[in-house]
């Protein structure tokens, strides 16, 4: 654009726009300053939820001691559900924009998303067996939890099975992306039939006790914390296995002749 | 503070079986996460050092832009 070159001095040439700034190697130098300050408030926040839930709320009537269960399968399944969604947003976006940054932070985050998608199934089950007599039901939260973990596990598939980097990121996004849109779906067809499960967030919504909603605020965002730094260390590992042949990584990373 | 004994705790009102299956699992799957994180990183940072050693003796020098 001779136009624009001619009227600007190459010190004052116009401002790249936010996503393109976005480079893998600014990625995992904030990455890893930001790394650390999340395992802390991740490990000080679980030590406080789990002491407030097991230790200092008080026993619960009907459920006697099986409803501390909650405050490791409730943040499981909020945080495996909103994980899911992030990952499909930055896979997708990463997806139109050419992103690559967005590509590795979404493969970055589903295999954490996929460990919390399993604990709110596991915990859940172990939660479901004492209070309904039975490990499984063909329900609508049980089904839908169950395909965000075939969703994650389907996505970090496509991405091991593509050697190419760029088509991995483009099939993957786009599971990704009809899940994102799927899974609402088949939630809201399915919840209109019946359901077995207890209302969604009992200890938050019963003013009643106070102690069991701090204990899952907690642990929620002591959880949400820890998936913060397991993914920023995840994606660094991500970068730096796929920006390998780059300057910046032989530069720092290669060994000392 | 709902107990009064570490042995209550233990016993968690004799639901203990369920409720500490649930928390032993969080905590093996979460750890195990942590471990293989550590793990990926260390062997990655041996391919590189290995990769780069390779790498500069088929190769000429690098010219040194830090001149210019």
């Amino acid at each position: 654009m001779p136009a624009l070159s001619s009227t600007l001095s190459p010190d004052e040439s116009p401002p790249l726009p936010a996503w393109s700034r976005a480079t893998p190697q600014r990625g995992y130098v904030h990455a890893g300053r930001f790394l650390p300050w999340f395992a802390f408030a991740a490990a000080v926040l679980c030590a406080g939820g789990l002491f407030v839930g097991l230790a200092v709320a008080q026993t619960d009537p009907h459920q006697h001691e099986h409803y501390r269960i909650a405050f490791i399968h409730t943040p499981s399944l909020w945080l495996s559900v909103a994980i899911y969604f992030f990952t499909a947003a930055t896979a997708g976006y990463g997806l139109f924009r050419r992103q690559r940054l967005l590509s590795m932070i979404a493969s970055a985050l589903a295999p954490t998303g996929a460990l919390f998608a399993f604990l709110a199934l596991w915990t859940g089950s172990l939660w479901g067996k004492p209070i309904w007599g039975t490990w499984w039901v063909w329900e609508a939260r049980l089904t839908a939890e169950l395909l965000v973990l075939f969703l994650f596990l389907g996505y970090i598939a496509l991405q091991e099975a593509i050697d190419d980097t760029r088509r991995a990121d483009r099939a993957s996004g786009l599971l990704a992306l009809v899940g994102a849109f799927g899974l609402p779906l088949l939630y809201f067809s399915v919840f209109r039939w019946s359901t077995m499960h207890g209302s969604a967030p009992q200890g938050l919504s019963a003013p009643d006790s106070p102690i069991i909603a701090a204990g899952i605020i907690l642990m929620s965002l002591g959880l949400l914390a820890y998936a913060t730094a397991a993914t920023l260390a995840r994606l660094r590992n991500v970068i730096l296995k796929r920006e390998r042949n780059s300057e910046w990584v032989e530069r720092n990373f290669g060994a000392r002749p | 503070m709902n107990w009064e004994s570490w042995s209550q705790f233990w016993a968690m009102g004799g639901d203990g079986l369920y409720v500490w299956s649930a928390y032993l699992v969080a905590i093996v799957v979460i750890f195990t996460e942590i471990a293989v994180i550590g793990l990926t990183r260390r062997s990655i940072l041996e391919h590189l050092g290995r990769y780069a050693k390779i790498a500069r003796k088929e190769r000429k020098p690098r010219i040194d832009d830090s001149r210019f």
